[in-house]
C-alpha cells in the first residue's frame, strides 16, 4: 500500500532518511534502503543536506523506485528557480516518484560551498502551491501541461520552536495552500511535542515524528547548543553520559528513541527517523519501540 | 533618487477593511520628483479612497521620508489626526513607509512600488532598508521589509533556523520574521501574515524600463550628453 493511502486511512507510518552519496557510487545508500525496507513505509531521500554537495535527491529516489521500494523527494528552494523546480518535479513524476516533502532549504555558507549564490525564488510555501498547481495540469504561469502531476505533498515544522507561534501560522498556511502531511524535526521532549499536537489539532494533518539517535553526550549537548530549535533535556543529555562504551551508547540511543516513540505514539500518526549514518540502529529501535512486525 | 510609482489602486485598496479611516503621508523627495508622491499623489489616492467610502482624517508631505526625525517630528504634531485613523498609506520607496512605520503604533500600508534606486538614494541607507523589488510587500510585514531583513527573502514566515528570535545564517542578527509576527500581533494584524502571497514577480526586479530611468546620474550622462 501507498504512503498516501496509509496515511489517509489513519494507519500508523514509519519513514526514514536516506542521504544520496557524496560521488557516484551508490552501492552503500541502496544497501541501507535494502535493509530496511522490510521495516519501514518510505524513505525520504534529502535535498544536499546542511548545503552539502551530494547526488540530486530525484536521481536516489529514482533508483529506490527501481529497486520497488517508495520514496519521498526532499525538495528546497535554496537551489533552483521557479523554472528548475517545475523541471525536475515534471521528471520526478515521470520517473516514478510520488511523493514530495517541501523545504525552504538551509542556507549555503552552512555546507562545502559557502560562496554558492542562494536562490529562494519560491519559499516553501510557494512551493507546496506550485506542487499543487503542476497536480492540476498547468505550469505556474497558467500554460497546459502535457500529462499532469499528482504528487502527495509533505511540509515540515519543527515542533519545539521557540517561539512556536510563527511557526504555527506559517504551518496553518503549509496546510491550506495543499500539504498533506506533516514530518518534524527532532523530537526530544516529548512533553513539548504534545504541547505542539494540542495547537494544531484543528489543521487535521496527519503528523510524523521526527527522530535523530543521539550518539554520544557531546552530540547532544552540540544539537541542543548549535542546531536552531533543537531542544534535548538535560536528562537525555546525562543518561548518555552515563552510558561509557560504543556498545553502552549504541543501546542508550535506542533506548531514548524508543521511549520517545512509546509517549509520542498515541498523539501523532507515524514516526520519522533519521539515523545520520547509523541506519543499523534502526531494527534495535523500532524493536524496543515495539513497531517490529 | 529611488524610483517609484504608485500600485494599482485595486491592490492599495486590498489591504483596507470596510470603511477604514485613513491618514495620507507623502514623500516630498525623490517620490515626488517621479510623480508619485508630494500633492499629486495624495490627491489620486484621496480620490481612491474617498470613491471607495474611506475617510481620509488627514494628509502631509514630508520632504525627504527617510529622514526619520523629521517624520517623527512632523507626525508627532498631527498626532491627534494620525491617531483618529484605523491605518496610514504611505506614497514613497520602501524606506519611507519602514520611516513612517517605525514611528506610528499603527498599520501603515505603501500606496508604491519602489523599481530602482537611480541616484541619489534619500538620507537612509536605501539598501538595507529597500530591495527595490518593484512589488512592495510591506503591506503584509508590518512595515518590515522581508527582503531586505531576511537572507532568504521568505514572504510568509520563519525558517526553521529561526530560534528565540535570531537568524540561522548569523548569530545576534534578528530574525526578520519573528519581528515581522510580534509587530503583526500587537497591531491586531496576523490576519495578514496568513494571507498567501503568490511569488514575486521578478521581472520588475530586474528589468528597469528605459523610460523609468530618470534618475539625476541617467539624466546627467545620457540626456544632457545627447
Amino acid at each position: 500500500m501507498r504512503l498516501r493511502e496509509r496515511l489517509e486511512k489513519g494507519e500508523f507510518v514509519i519513514t526514514c532518511e536516506a542521504a544520496p552519496p557524496k560521488g557516484t557510487d551508490v552501492k552503500e545508500a541502496l544497501e541501507n534502503v535494502r535493509r530496511l525496507a522490510p521495516l519501514v513505509h518510505a524513505f525520504n531521500v534529502t535535498d544536499l543536506q546542511s548545503s552539502v554537495v551530494r547526488m540530486s535527491s530525484w536521481a536516489l529516489c529514482a533508483l529506490i523506485r527501481q529497486e520497488g521500494f517508495e520514496p519521498i523527494l526532499q525538495v528546497t528552494c535554496r537551489d533552483r528557480n521557479r523554472l528548475a523546480l517545475q523541471a525536475d518535479l515534471l521528471g520526478a513524476w515521470a520517473l516514478g516518484i510520488e511523493n514530495v516533502l517541501a523545504l525552504t532549504g538551509d542556507y549555503p555558507t552552512f555546507g562545502d560551498h559557502p560562496q554558492a549564490m542562494p536562490v529562494f525564488d519560491l519559499d516553501s510555501v510557494q512551493l507546496i502551491a506550485l506542487i499543487q498547481t503542476l497536480n492540476s495540469g498547468r505550469d505556474l504561469s497558467g500554460n497546459e501541461l502535457s500529462g499532469r502531476t499528482d504528487f502527495f505533498v509533505g511540509a515540515v515544522v519543527n515542533p519545539t520552536a521557540d517561539p512556536l507561534e510563527p511557526h504555527l501560522l506559517k504551518l496553518r498556511l503549509k496546510v491550506e495552500v495543499g500539504a498533506r502531511f506533516v514530518q518534524t524535526q527532532a523530537v526530544y521532549d516529548p512533553e513539548a511535542f504534545m504541547r505542539f499536537v494540542r495547537k494544531t489539532e484543528q489543521l487535521k494533518v496527519p503528523i510524523l515524528v521526527g527522530l535523530i539517535p543521539l550518539k554520544s553526550a557531546r552530540m547532544a549537548r552540540f544539537m541542543a547548543e548549535h542546531i536552531a530549535g533543537i531542544r534535548v533535556p538535560e536528562e537525555v543529555i546525562r543518561e548518555m553520559e552515563g552510558a561509557k562504551t560504543p556498545e553502552e551508547r549504541r543501546k542508550r540511543s535506542a533506548e531514548i528513541c524508543a521511549r520517545i516513540i512509546r509517549k509520542v505514539r498515541p498523539h501523532c500518526q507515524g514516526i520519522h527517523l533519521m539515523p545520520m549514518g547509523w541506519d543499523d540502529l534502526v531494527p534495535e529501535i523500532l524493536g524496543l519501540a515495539g513497531l517490529l512486525g | 533618487m529611488l524610483v517609484s510609482e504608485l500600485k494599482p489602486k485595486e491592490e492599495i485598496l486590498g489591504y483596507l477593511r470596510e470603511g477604514e479611516r485613513i491618514f495620507l503621508v507623502s514623500c516630498g523627495g525623490c517620490a515626488d520628483v517621479c510623480e508619485a508622491g508630494g500633492e499629486k499623489a495624495l490627491s489620486s489616492l484621496r480620490t481612491v479612497l474617498q470613491d471607495a467610502g474611506h475617510p481620509c482624517v488627514g494628509e502631509t508631505v514630508i520632504p525627504f521620508l527617510c529622514n526619520k526625525v523629521l517624520v517623527g517630528l512632523r507626525l508627532s504634531r498631527l498626532q491627534q489626526k494620525v491617531e483618529s485613523a484605523d491605518a496610514v498609506l504611505v506614497a514613497s520607496c520602501g524606506v519611507g513607509v519602514q520611516a513612517v512605520a517605525a514611528v506610528l503604533e499603527k498599520p501603515v500600508f505603501p500606496a508604491s512600488n519602489t523599481i530602482t534606486y537611480g541616484a541619489f538614494q534619500g538620507v537612509w541607507p536605501s539598501e538595507e532598508r529597500c530591495a527595490r523589488c518593484g512589488d512592495c510587500v510591506l503591506a503584509y510585514t508590518g512595515g518590515i521589509c522581508p527582503l531586505t531583513a531576511c537572507p532568504k527573502g521568505l514572504l510568509h514566515g520563519p525558517c526553521g533556523g529561526s530560534y528565540q528570535g535570531e537568524c540561522e545564517v548569523e548569530r545576534g542578527r534578528p530574525c526578520a520574521w519573528q519581528r515581522i509576527y510580534d509587530r503583526l500581533e500587537a497591531l491586531g494584524r496576523l490576519d495578514l501574515f496568513l494571507r498567501y502571497k503568490p511569488p514575486k514577480d521578478r521581472q520588475k526586479e530586474r528589468d528597469v524600463p528605459l523610460s523609468r530611468r530618470k534618475s539625476l546620474f541617467w539624466a546627467l550622462e545620457y540626456v544632457e550628453g545627447e
